[in-house]
């Protein structure tokens, strides 16, 4: 088939032509429609969501509770939790995991896998994916990891449990603890597939947007979740192979006795090992170089949510859209240039530590500028508080109150200090974990009506919001005075110092509002799965009276999104309250007396 | 409708941009690599050694291997099946050929008692066995790709008449190819 023919072929396939050789299989498993692929990711990464949940409400029991018994969990947990008590080794491979599945497997993958499926081709105007095989591709890589992972649980020896960031020797040798032997072979596999799933992914995006725009659809006329997408996908074409480049020396270690990140160590049972001149250190550059963008690639594609959920619920354009557009731009190149901050206390040359500062603390001047934005963008609009716009609002509150606690773990002399403590659990938690899940509810809420044609129970969506706010705060604030009292990250048991006792009642308060915040996800669940089937059904077009181009398809559009021609782009999508009009979609043409935004 | 067809005409073609960023993924890894050789050879313990010849025969067949496959193009172009179709798998024999000297290049290297692996290996060895394995296995899937379009043009006639996988897996072969010759550079003189 010819170049044009290929295009031509593309662009013409409407969902009426899928419409008629779908199966159950094809259309519900081995799906190429991006709208499914978007939906497999969504509730794939709830699965994880709510596993990688039940994990923190384990370790949070014991480090609520070190001394009480729960017979029931030896029940759940065998072995693992003899006498009803969580076992060390348990504790680290809860931990171990939660990371790692929180980090990759949710808000990643359930995040820029869900929303830049669904949200791609129906904002830009196109009929699927630039190849929609390598689509579904990207959704079996994810979920053969995310398999993988599962098996990892139930091996023998335990899960992995050096800690997510997975840094050596506890990653590299087999013998460092129970969870370094097939649970790390397992979690090393699980994530070289789902680097893989990630560039497939990415590679896709990135073709899509520079490529299959609809008439019009100018690259300064895209909606701003599909900038912020797109530099999220950059971000990880460009962040993961290091990472895998990583990985590949540390399997090298684990497996060939190479001598790139082990040295002659004394190990505990083993004596010396035989390598020689081998460095930890270098693990961590190649780790932190993909680490610190993977915070972006979590956060930019909330923010770009964000950005347009406020838009239409404030019934107002979005503040100075170049100025989103430059600092989302700014943000992404900073993420390459500041992963060191994240090793100031390795024994960092002090003039590289400060030009790392430097740069770090640069990130506050975007990061501002967004904020600026996004609060200027509510200053007296029209706001409905809908469950997604509070969600945004949320993340915006999150995204500050995270954001300034950054400012003194990038300063070299204060992070000496807090690294490895409690303070750096509360910032990347608030920041990154719960503002960019709070995105990704947003999301959620807001784009619901389109993924299934029916919309989420508005007073569920409430409580969800309140509780879970009020919750993270409660979680997470109190940890800041932990840190700053020295209290370490990843430790089994704290009862033992007598300068940590005086934090036993928060511990207990901590663990027992994660338990209700816990606990209040289920029933978003459950409004998510019964809203699915049984939520009020959308009768209007487009409900929230938005811009953006996936409100003029169908109500529930099949394969190929438009039934007839693709809508051509007259303006960008921000027009709101424009010359008294409550809004003008994109594919309106521009009037002969209209105003220019 | 010839202005829309005209206007796709000047589109690049997607799978041009999955090149491009995937090209741009793996320069992202051996940049990692290299790298991290650079961090380690300035530490203790490092192993300084001659790179052996067989690496420079193997330089010399891949740059004659991207000669080939430009050529390969260029028949395709002017739709001669025949040399098409002789210069693609001229261009994989070569791409076999460069394996085959690579792993001669390691088995040299073991019979001057380098070790690549195991307990008795230097980092700057297994740096090397690494770096130039891993551009192996990409040399391995462009031959792979190479057998691939071959097949496709005997089994269809139509399918000389498609430039894009030829352009495509060219693009690729003239990456590999510089890839090569910077990391050779690099593990010759600059690392």
């Amino acid at each position: 088939m010819s170049h044009e023919a290929v295009l031509h072929s593309h662009d013409s396939h409407g969902h009426d032509d899928h419409a008629h050789h779908e199966t159950f299989l094809s259309k519900y498993v081995f799906s190429m429609d991006h709208k499914m692929i978007a939906k497999q990711f969504l509730i794939t990464g709830m699965v994880w969501a709510v596993l990688g949940g039940l994990m923190s409400v384990l370790f949070r029991l014991q480090l609520g509770y070190p001394d009480a018994s729960f017979p029931w969990l030896e029940s759940i947990l065998g072995k693992w939790a003899k006498g009803g008590q969580i076992t060390p080794e348990a504790y680290y491979a809860l931990v171990t995991t939660h990371g790692t599945v929180l980090v990759f497997f949710v808000l990643t993958a359930g995040l820029s896998g869900t929303f830049a499926n669904f949200l791609i081709p129906l904002q830009i105007g196109a009929r699927d994916m630039a190849s929609p095989f390598m689509n579904m591709l990207s959704y079996w890589f994810f979920l053969t990891a995310s398999i993988v992972m599962l098996c990892s649980l139930f091996v023998e020896t335990g899960p992995f449990s050096g800690g997510w960031v997975a840094y050596p020797p506890l990653s590299a040798l087999h013998d460092a603890s129970p969870g370094s032997k097939s649970g790390m072979d397992l979690w090393i596999i699980s994530m070289a597939l789902f680097v893989v799933s990630s560039l497939l992914g990415g590679l896709n995006y990135i073709a899509t947007i520079l490529n299959m725009r609809t008439k019009g659809m100018s690259m300064t006329r895209l909606p701003l979740t599909i900038w912020a997408l797109f530099f999220t996908a950059v971000l990880g074409v460009l962040s993961f192979p290091v990472l895998l480049s990583g990985f590949i020396l540390l399997i090298f270690d684990r497996n060939f006795g190479t001598s790139f990140y082990l040295s002659d160590i004394f190990v505990n049972g083993v004596g010396a090992l035989s390598n020689e001149g081998g460095s930890a250190i270098l693990y961590q550059h190649l780790f932190w170089f993909l680490g610190h963008p993977e915070v972006y690639i979590i956060l930019l594609p909330a923010m770009g949510m964000v950005s347009e959920i406020m838009s239409v619920n404030s019934r107002k354009p979005i503040f100075g859209y170049m100025a989103m557009l430059g600092s989302l731009f700014a943000i992404a190149v900073l993420a390459f240039l500041v992963w060191a901050h994240h090793m100031f206390v390795t024994g960092l040359n002090p003039f590289l530590g400060s030009v790392f500062v430097l740069l770090t603390l640069l990130i506050a001047v975007p990061s501002a500028i967004k904020v600026f934005n996004w609060l200027t963008t509510l200053w007296r609009g029209n706001i409905r508080f809908t469950p997604g716009m509070l969600f945004a609002i949320g993340f915006v509150s999150l995204f500050i109150s995270g954001g300034l606690t950054g400012i003194w773990l990038g300063n070299a002399a204060l992070d000496i200090h807090l690294h490895d403590t409690y303070f750096v659990i509360a910032h990347f938690h608030i920041v990154m974990g719960v503002a960019s899940m709070f995105g990704m509810f947003a999301g959620v809420y807001h784009w619901f009506p389109k993924m299934y044609g029916r919309y989420l129970n508005n007073s569920l969506g409430y409580i969800h919001f309140w509780v879970t706010l009020a919750g993270a705060y409660m979680i997470f604030w109190p940890m800041h005075y932990e840190g700053l009292a020295g209290m370490p990250r990843r430790y089994f048991d704290f009862s033992i110092w007598e300068s940590f006792k005086q934090f036993a009642e928060l511990n207990r308060f901590i663990s027992t509002v994660a338990m209700i915040v816990f606990a209040t996800q289920i029933l978003f669940l459950i409004n998510f799965f019964y809203s699915i089937f049984k939520g009020r059904k959308v009768t209007d077009l487009n409900p929230w009276k938005s811009n953006t181009l996936e409100w003029t398809t169908p109500i529930n559009p099949g394969h190929g999104n438009w039934p007839g021609e693709i809508p051509e782009v007259h303006r960008w999508p921000y027009d709101y309250g424009k010359d008294g009009v409550d809004f003008i979609p994109q594919d309106v043409p521009v009037g002969a007396n209209e105003s220019s935004h | 409708m010839s202005t829309d067809i005209q206007l796709e005409k000047k589109k690049i073609h997607p799978y041009q941009y999955y090149l491009w960023g995937g090209l741009g993924s793996i320069v992202m890894m051996f940049a990692g690599l290299t790298s991290a050789y650079i961090v380690k050879k300035s530490q203790a313990n490092w192993l300084d050694f001659e790179l052996p010849n067989v690496f420079m025969a193997s330089t010399v067949v891949i740059l004659i291997s991207s000669f080939t496959i430009q050529m390969a193009v260029k028949k395709q172009k002017e739709q001669n099946e025949n040399q098409y179709r002789g210069f693609l798998s001229l261009t994989a024999i070569l791409g076999l050929v460069f394996i085959i000297l690579q792993i001669q290049g390691f088995k040299a290297l073991e019979a001057n008692s380098i070790a690549l692996i195991g307990n008795r290996s230097n980092s700057a060895a297994s740096f090397l066995f690494v770096i130039t394995g891993l551009h192996l296995l990409h040399v391995l899937g462009g031959i792979v790709a190479l057998i691939w379009i071959s097949l496709k043009a005997v089994s269809s006639k139509n399918n000389i008449d498609n430039p894009m996988p030829v352009k495509l897996v060219s693009n690729y072969w003239h990456f590999v190819d510089i890839l090569w010759v910077y990391l050779f550079v690099f593990l010759r003189w600059v690392g």
